[in-house]
C-alpha cells in the first residue's frame, strides 16, 4: 500500500521509516539512522541508536530517561530551525508531555506528520495545536466512528467511585495504565477529585518523578515497593503497567479488582476478552470525529494515514474528496 | 428502564458469581413486579417480538437507521460492526449521549409494552422515528440495552441456574420448584411471577415436568469411582431425552429443550395411557423398527418435525421410550430417594404390562471397570454413544450437577482438516477470529464438513487469530477467507450422509481436539475417509 511517490513529496516512507529527502533526516525511524526528529518518548517512536536526536525542550527529559545521554537538540515549540534544505518546526501534539507534531516546509510548500495525537483537555501538556498544511499524516489508531471519548473529568470520577467501591468489598483497585503518558493523565486528573494518595509500580513512579521535576501537579503518591511486607491495601488505588497482569508482582494485593485505562476499553469485547473487572475510557488518541476534526481544520488536500484503522479513514476521505493513502509503518496501536 | 440497565451493565462487568447473583436479588427486590416479569422473561433467554403482528425491526432496517441517524455511509456502519462483533452495542457506540436527562424515563415494562409491541407491524415510518427517539434519548448503558431488546438475546453471562438461585434466595421458595415452575410456556407478567413465586403448592404445578438430572462428561480415569458395585451401568443412546407425565387422565411429553411433543409421538401416548398407574418417568425417545438397535438418530428427526405423523410416517419409524428413572409415583414425588429404589420401583412397574412401546433400558453387568471398558468399546457397533455410569445411592437432581451421573461416551472418530473460513465470534469473543470452518480434500479441490468453535485454550486463540489476519485471501462481511495452510484434528461423534451439505456428509457435534502444527495443508484426510466412515 505503498503511495505512489510524488517528485515533490517532502516525506516519503523507506524501510527505516518517514524520511524527508530534502532535509535528509528521519521521523520516528524504527533502524539506527543519522538523523532523527523524534515526536515523542513513546518506545515505539523513540528508539535507540541514532546518530541524532531532535526533539522539544519539554520532552528531553522523557528522552533522556527512556535513551540515557544521546546527542540530543532541543527546541521550543514553534521555533524553526533548519535540516538541510528543510525548514522544520515542532508543535504540540497533546500525546503526552513534550509530544510534538513535525512541521516541514520546503520551497513554500508544507507537510505536518503528526505522531500520535490528541484533542481531549491534558493537564499534563500542551494542547494540540492545528498547523495548516498541503499534507497531513495523521495516525488512525482509532479510526472508527465506534471510537468517541467520554470527558475526561467523568472517567476519573468513575475511578474514584471503582476505588469506593472495591473499598467497601475490601479489594485493592489495580488499574492498569501505560508507564508514561496514561499514568501521570491519570494522577493529575484524579488531584481535582482526591486527596487520597495513589500507590505506585516502579515502572510507573519513574514516570512520574520525571513529570514532577517538569513541574506537572498530580496525585500524591507512594511507591508500592517501599511498603511494609504485609501491608493492607484495600480500598486504596494503586497504578501498575499493563504488563502487571497475571504477574505474581500482583499477588501482594491479596484481594484485588483490575481496572484498566484504555480507549480499547470503549468495546466491551476487549474487557471481558482479558477478564478486567473494569475498562475505564481514556485515550492519549484522537477518537474518530477528533481525527475528521483535525484533518479539516489543517485545510489540507492530501492526507497520509500511518497506524491503526486506516482503511476506513482514507475511504471516508476519498468519499469527501480528500486525497487519502496510507503509509504501512511500525508504528504501534497501544493506548495500553 | 434505568434499574435494568444498571443491572444489565453490573451483570456483564461481574466475573464472579456470587456478585452477580447479588445483582440480581438487588434488582427483583426492588423492581416493581411488571418490570421483574419482563426481566426475568429476559434474563431467561426470552426475546421481544411482534409475533404474528409483524416485525418491529429487523437487522437491516436497523444498520440503515443508524447510518442516517449518525451520519455515516452504510459500508462505516458495517465496518464498525465488524469490529465491535455485536449489533446492539455497534448500534449504542455510534451516537453520542445526549447532554440532558430524558424528562419523561419510562420504565422496561413500559418501553416493551406501550412502545415496541405495539410498532409491529406497523409502517417503517412509524417503526423508524419511535426508535430513533430512543436513540436520541437513552444514554449509552440504556440505549445498548434498549437495542439489546431490539436484536434479540441479552447474552449476558447468565445462566438460568443463576436467576433461580437469586429468586430463590430472595423468596425462600425451594430452587426446585422455581425451576419446576419455569420450564415450559410462560408469559412475562406480573401474575406469572405471583405464582412462580408462590409458597404454596399451585395446581399448576401439577401440569410441569421436572428438571431434567444432565450428566456431565467422565474426564477423570474410570477407576476413580470407586467400587463399581456402587454403580448402575446402562447404554447412552443417541436419542432425545424424554420425560412422560400421566397424572390424573392428563398425559404429557416434554423433551429436555422444555418442549410439549404431545401429538407427535401418539404411540407413546397411548402406552402411557396404557401404564398401570400414574407416572412419570424419564427415559430416551429413539427410532426403533425391530432388531436390537435403534434407527439412526436422523430417523427420530424426520418424526421430530412431523406434528402430526400419518400411517405411513408411523410404520416406517415407530418410536420407541426407553425408560430408566421414576421421577413420581401416583402422585408422590420419588426424586429424594436413592437410584436403587427408584430403578426397582420402574422395573416393578413396567413389567405389570409388557409393551414394545415403552421398555425399561437395560443395565449392563460388568464385574469390574476393565470389563466395563470393553463394553464401552462395542458401542459404536451397537448404536449407542457410549455408557452412562450411575450412583445407585444418588437422588433425582436437576441441571447438571458433577459426582453422581457420568456420560462415558467412546472416543470420537477423527480427522484431520484444514481451516478455510474464519469468523469473529460473540460476546468475549467478539474481536477475536473464532469461529472456523475446516475442509478435506476432494481430488484438488477442499470442501468444507464441519464448523467448530471450540476447542483451543486462550493462547493458541490470540495466535491463530494473528495468523488468520495476516493471511486473509478475502473478505465477506464477518468471515474470511484464509490461505489453506493450517491443519486441525477435529473430534466428532458420527457421520451421515447428507445431501442438504456440499460434500454428501454430515458430522455430528466437530470440535478441535488439536492444532497439528506438524502437519501440512496437503497431508490432511480426504472426503473418502469420511464417506467410508459415513452409516
Amino acid at each position: 500500500m505503498h503511495p505512489s511517490a510524488h517528485r515533490s513529496d517532502l516525506i516519503v516512507l523507506r524501510r527505516e521509516g518517514l524520511y524527508c529527502p530534502a532535509g535528509d533526516f528521519h521521523i520516528d525511524p524504527w533502524t539506527p539512522v543519522k538523523r532523527a526528529v523524534i515526536t515523542h518518548g513513546h518506545g515505539d517512536h523513540a528508539r535507540g541508536g541514532m546518530g541524532e536526536y531532535h526533539g522539544t525542550r519539554r520532552g528531553l527529559p522523557i528522552l533522556q530517561w527512556r535513551l540515557g545521554e544521546q546527542a540530543f537538540h532541543t527546541y521550543d515549540y514553534g521555533e524553526r530551525f533548519a535540516l538541510g534544505g528543510a525548514t522544520v518546526s515542532l508543535h504540540p501534539a497533546g500525546h503526552v508531555l513534550g509530544s510534538a507534531q513535525v512541521r516541514v516546509e520546503v520551497d513554500g510548500e508544507v507537510w505536518v506528520a503528526s505522531g500520535d495525537y490528541k484533542r481531549q483537555p491534558d493537564p499534563t501538556c500542551a494542547p494540540f495545536e492545528v498547523v495548516p498544511c498541503d499534507t497531513f499524516i495523521t495516525e488512525a489508531t482509532f479510526g472508527l466512528p465506534i471510537y468517541r471519548w467520554p470527558a475526561t473529568a467523568d472517567v476519573a470520577q468513575e475511578i474514584i467511585e471503582w476505588r469506593d467501591h472495591c473499598a467497601r468489598e475490601g479489594d485493592a483497585a489495580v488499574l492498569l495504565c501505560y508507564a508514561l503518558g496514561k499514568a501521570q493523565r491519570v494522577l493529575a486528573e484524579l488531584g481535582a477529585l482526591t486527596h487520597q494518595p495513589a500507590f505506585v509500580h516502579g515502572a510507573i513512579a519513574a514516570g512520574v518523578d520525571v513529570y514532577r521535576r517538569q513541574g506537572i501537579a498530580m496525585l500524591e503518591t507512594r511507591p508500592v515497593a517501599e511498603s511494609a511486607p504485609g501491608s493492607d491495601f484495600a480500598g486504596q488505588l494503586i497504578l501498575a503497567p499493563p504488563s502487571a497482569a497475571g504477574s505474581p508482582w500482583l499477588r501482594r494485593f491479596k484481594r484485588a479488582q483490575l481496572g484498566f485505562a484504555s480507549g480499547w476499553m470503549r468495546l466491551r469485547g476487549n474487557r471481558r476478552r482479558r477478564s478486567y473487572d473494569r475498562g475505564f475510557v481514556i485515550s492519549d488518541h484522537a477518537d474518530w470525529p477528533d481525527l475528521l476534526r483535525t484533518i479539516t481544520a489543517t485545510g489540507a488536500s492530501r492526507v497520509i494515514a500511518t497506524h491503526g484503522n486506516t482503511d476506513a479513514l482514507i475511504r471516508v476521505l476519498n468519499e469527501q474528496g480528500i486525497a487519502a493513502e496510507a503509509f504501512s509503518t511500525q508504528f504501534g496501536d497501544d493506548d495500553a | 428502564m434505568k434499574r435494568f440497565a444498571a443491572l444489565y451493565r453490573d451483570l456483564d462487568r461481574s466475573t464472579a458469581t456470587l456478585d452477580k447473583r447479588a445483582a440480581l436479588v438487588g434488582y427483583f427486590r426492588e423492581a416493581p413486579p411488571r418490570d421483574a416479569a419482563w426481566a426475568l422473561w429476559l434474563l431467561s433467554g426470552g426475546k421481544i417480538s411482534g409475533g404474528k403482528a409483524g416485525k418491529i425491526a429487523d437487522t437491516r432496517e436497523l444498520r440503515q437507521w443508524i447510518a442516517e441517524e449518525s451520519g455515516n455511509p452504510d459500508w462505516l456502519v458495517d465496518d464498525s460492526y465488524d469490529q465491535v462483533g455485536d449489533l446492539a452495542e455497534t448500534l449504542a457506540l455510534l451516537l453520542d449521549d445526549h447532554e440532558d436527562e430524558d424528562a419523561e424515563a419510562l420504565s422496561l415494562s413500559d418501553w416493551i409494552e406501550t412502545r415496541l409491541l405495539p410498532l409491529a407491524g406497523t409502517p417503517a415510518e412509524l417503526r423508524r422515528s419511535t426508535i430513533v427517539d430512543a436513540w436520541r434519548r437513552l444514554r449509552f448503558d440504556e440505549r445498548l440495552l434498549f437495542n439489546k431488546l431490539l436484536t434479540g438475546a441479552l447474552r449476558v453471562g447468565v445462566s438460568q441456574r443463576l436467576v433461580q438461585q437469586a429468586l430463590a434466595e430472595m423468596s425462600g421458595i425451594d430452587i426446585a420448584r422455581i425451576a419446576q415452575r419455569m420450564l415450559g410456556a410462560w408469559t412475562p407478567t406480573p401474575s406469572f411471577l405471583a405464582d412462580l413465586l408462590n409458597p404454596d403448592a399451585l395446581e399448576s404445578d401439577r401440569q410441569q415436568p421436572y428438571p431434567f438430572f444432565l450428566a456431565s462428561p467422565l474426564e477423570a480415569d474410570v477407576e476413580t469411582l470407586g467400587d463399581i458395585e456402587d454403580w448402575a451401568l446402562e447404554w447412552k443412546w443417541d436419542g432425545i431425552r424424554l420425560q412422560s407425565i400421566r397424572r390424573g387422565g392428563e398425559i404429557a411429553l416434554w423433551s429436555r429443550g422444555e418442549e410439549r411433543l404431545d401429538g407427535r409421538f401418539p404411540e407413546i401416548e397411548t402406552a402411557i395411557a396404557a401404564l398401570p398407574r400414574d407416572c412419570v418417568i424419564d427415559g430416551e425417545l429413539l427410532a426403533w423398527r425391530d432388531g436390537d438397535a435403534p434407527m439412526p438418530f436422523t430417523a427420530l428427526q424426520t418424526r421430530i418435525q412431523r406434528r402430526k405423523p400419518g400411517p405411513k410416517t408411523l410404520a416406517d419409524t415407530p418410536a420407541r421410550m426407553l425408560a430408566y428413572d421414576l421421577l413420581e409415583l401416583e402422585g408422590e414425588d420419588w426424586r429424594p430417594r436413592p437410584l436403587a429404589e427408584r430403578r426397582a420401583a420402574l422395573e416393578a412397574l413396567l413389567s405389570e404390562r409388557s409393551d414394545d412401546r415403552i421398555r425399561l433400558s437395560p443395565t449392563i453387568a460388568a464385574d469390574d471397570w476393565a470389563s466395563a471398558a470393553r463394553l464401552r468399546l462395542e458401542a459404536r457397533a451397537r448404536g449407542v454413544e457410549g455408557l452412562m455410569l450411575k450412583r445407585l445411592s444418588s437422588p433425582y437432581q436437576s441441571g447438571r450437577r458433577r459426582g453422581d451421573w457420568w456420560k462415558w461416551k467412546v472416543d470420537p472418530l477423527t480427522i484431520d482438516a484444514v481451516m478455510i473460513y474464519a469468523q469473529s465470534g460473540h460476546g468475549r469473543r467478539s474481536t477475536l477470529y473464532t469461529d472456523y470452518t475446516f475442509a478435506v480434500w476432494d481430488g484438488d479441490a477442499l470442501v468444507p464438513v464441519a464448523k467448530a468453535y471450540s476447542g483451543l485454550d486462550d493462547k493458541e486463540i490470540l495466535a491463530l487469530d494473528k495468523w488468520i489476519r495476516a493471511n486473509t485471501l478475502e473478505r465477506f462481511g464477518p468471515v474470511r477467507s484464509v490461505r489453506a495452510h493450517q491443519v486441525f484434528e477435529l473430534g466428532f461423534e458420527g457421520v451421515n450422509r447428507s445431501s442438504r451439505h456440499k460434500s454428501g456428509i454430515a458430522v455430528r457435534f466437530p470440535r478441535i481436539l488439536r492444532w497439528r502444527h506438524d502437519k501440512p495443508a496437503a497431508e490432511a484426510d480426504r472426503l473418502e475417509t469420511l464417506q467410508a466412515l459415513a452409516q
